[in-house]
């Protein structure tokens, strides 16, 4: 790799140890994957709760926050992931003092390293969109897909070590979706139908996730009827990219690179083309709802929900009664407006709880499923569904009325 | 069969020995691991219920979201991980997590890895210069 005199000086060492170990682990990367040299970067994004970390993770992080603020310090914004509790909710949730313990060793080493501690996955919702063509190390996929697809920017997936890396040096290796080459379609899918529930929208990106298959294919949709809105295409995205590890897609005539299908089409190859209709949607959603006819908790989570669907589960909670847990996770910088607006304490009056900065699945999902009893859920995001059985719980995927409505009858589905 | 030598196209980590587990299947340490048993726990993967501790995993290619580049490293340093990662495709998180972690690991064949090498079978694991993956 080619690198600069300041990325050589950062190799040697000259500006501490951490971002030496920064530069060489990009280095490393980059070299594996192919980059010639490393590209300026506008923004971070650390995903690192603590049931990733673990015990080793938060002390790695913890020795490096003891070095002399100059060395420790991130030289660009670099912002976080959702945390893997909601403090305020953690006795309620049944989360144990270790866990909020490594939670808090981590969020003291993170802030030492002047990261900003925003703990969200729809930081393109609430924080600060990229602009399209601006470099980016983004980690959590759902992001990385978002801003890659939605907004034009370009951005790889960078796990934990890699985004702080990122943030250390203001750099990352330059490959993938980092150059024009890798950014056209691999795969066309010519759709039949269009969603129209988020669930809908996520169990789509399930369908294509599959079709795709691996981390450097870049699905081109064509044939759909309408312009799917921010929080469809962050199911969408979301779920493509956790089914099929899949960082970039392009629509025809919707996203900013594929202004027309040819736009993202590759000069004088031809790609693979699937046909994908309302069939192929409904049998991934039956999948799951046919091992479960009833459920102990529904969860709304993964990603973080919006004002917009906080409205909307309000709405659909007025004048009914949760008689199971239902709960519904958004960002810290939703929550305080939910709460203002008096939506907090319309799905709080109706049994739900709100919870802010974490999300389900990175909140050690597997030890609250045994300190609450909790082994079917039911969401209405396609990407929960696909992580959850890791975790031991059988998910049923159900719109969010659906959703509402199983809750209200204490656990039954309803569909 | 023996001593077949199957060329990829990147490596890092160090040069190893050991028992395969193969599954044409994908990986992520979070849809797929319970990290504290050391097996496969998500129900519907072809290795479910089996230990990775220690074996030699080859897969189809890696999965998921960006958790197992710190999984890799927390399992690793409990001494509950798999010896080496061998993938016909990765992704940056796999590279990432095996960077930080040191596990060893291969990827990108001109054949499907997971139908060359019969799960069990002893195999030797060299990530440097010509990377290469070689049934003992």
């Amino acid at each position: 790799m080619r690198l600069t005199d300041y990325e050589q000086s950062l190799l040697a060492g000259e500006a501490g140890p951490l971002r030496q170990w920064a530069m060489d682990h990009q280095v490393k990367v980059g070299r594996y994957l192919g980059a010639k040299d490393l590209v300026p970067v506008v923004q971070a994004h650390i995903m690192a709760d603590t049931e990733s970390l673990g015990k080793a993770g938060v002390e790695w992080l913890e020795n490096w926050a003891k070095l002399p603020p100059e060395q420790r310090r991130v030289k660009i914004p670099t912002i976080t992931d959702p945390r893997g509790t909601d403090f305020a909710a953690a006795e309620r949730m049944k989360q144990q003092p270790w866990m909020l313990d490594l939670e808090r060793r981590a969020i003291k080493a993170f802030e030492a390293m002047s990261v900003l501690m925003t703990n969200t996955c729809i930081n393109y919702q609430t924080i600060m969109p990229p602009v399209k063509g601006e470099h980016a190390a983004y980690g959590d996929t759902g992001v990385v897909i978002y801003t890659n697809s939605v907004c034009g920017a370009r951005s790889n997936f960078e796990g934990g070590p890699s985004a702080l890396s990122a943030g250390l040096t203001g750099r990352t290796p330059r490959y993938g979706f980092h150059l024009d080459e890798r950014r056209l379609a691999t795969l066309r899918i010519n759709m039949s139908w269009t969603p129209r529930e988020l669930n809908e929208w996520g169990a789509l990106g399930g369908v294509v996730g599959r079709l795709a298959g691996d981390y450097w294919q870049v699905p081109v949709i064509a044939g759909l009827d309408r312009i799917p809105g921010s929080d469809e295409m962050k199911h969408f995205g979301a779920a493509l990219a956790s089914f099929g590890s899949v960082a970039l897609f392009h629509m025809a005539g919707i996203t900013p690179e594929a202004e027309r299908l040819e736009d993202v089409l590759p000069k004088g190859k031809a790609i693979r083309e699937h046909a994908v209709g309302e069939q192929d949607v409904r049998a991934l959603q039956k999948r799951y709802i046919n091992e479960v006819d009833s459920v102990d908790l529904v969860v709304f989570s993964a990603p973080q929900l919006s004002i917009v669907e906080l409205q909307q589960l309000a709405d659909l909670l007025d004048g009914r009664q949760a008689k199971i847990p239902l709960l519904a996770v958004t960002s810290p910088q939703v929550k305080p407006d939910a709460d203002r607006m008096g939506l907090t304490a319309r799905i709080e009056a109706a049994g739900g709880s709100v919870l802010e900065g974490m999300c389900f699945y990175q909140s050690y999902a597997r030890e609250m499923a045994e300190a609450n009893n909790w082994k079917k859920l039911a969401t209405n995001s396609a990407k929960l569904t696909n992580i959850i059985g890791g975790y031991g719980y059988k998910p049923a995927l159900l719109s969010m009325e659906a959703c509402v409505r199983t809750a209200c009858a204490g656990g039954r589905i309803a569909q | 069969m023996s001593n077949k030598i199957f060329y990829a196209t990147a490596g890092m980590g160090k040069k190893l020995q050991g028992e395969a587990l193969v599954a044409k299947d994908g990986f992520s340490a979070r849809y797929d691991l319970d990290r504290i048993k050391g097996v496969f726990s998500r129900p519907e993967h072809k290795l479910a219920g089996q230990s990775y501790n220690g074996r030699i995993l080859i897969l189809d290619a890696a999965k998921g979201g960006v958790a197992t580049a710190w999984m890799l490293y927390e399992m690793a340093a409990r001494r509950i991980v798999p010896a080496a990662l061998v993938l016909n495709a990765v992704n940056p998180i796999m590279v990432q997590g095996a960077a930080l972690a040191d596990v060893t690991l291969i990827s990108g064949f001109d054949i499907d890895i997971t139908q060359a090498i019969p799960n069990g079978a002893q195999v030797e694991i060299n990530p440097e210069d010509r990377p290469y993956i070689r049934m003992l």
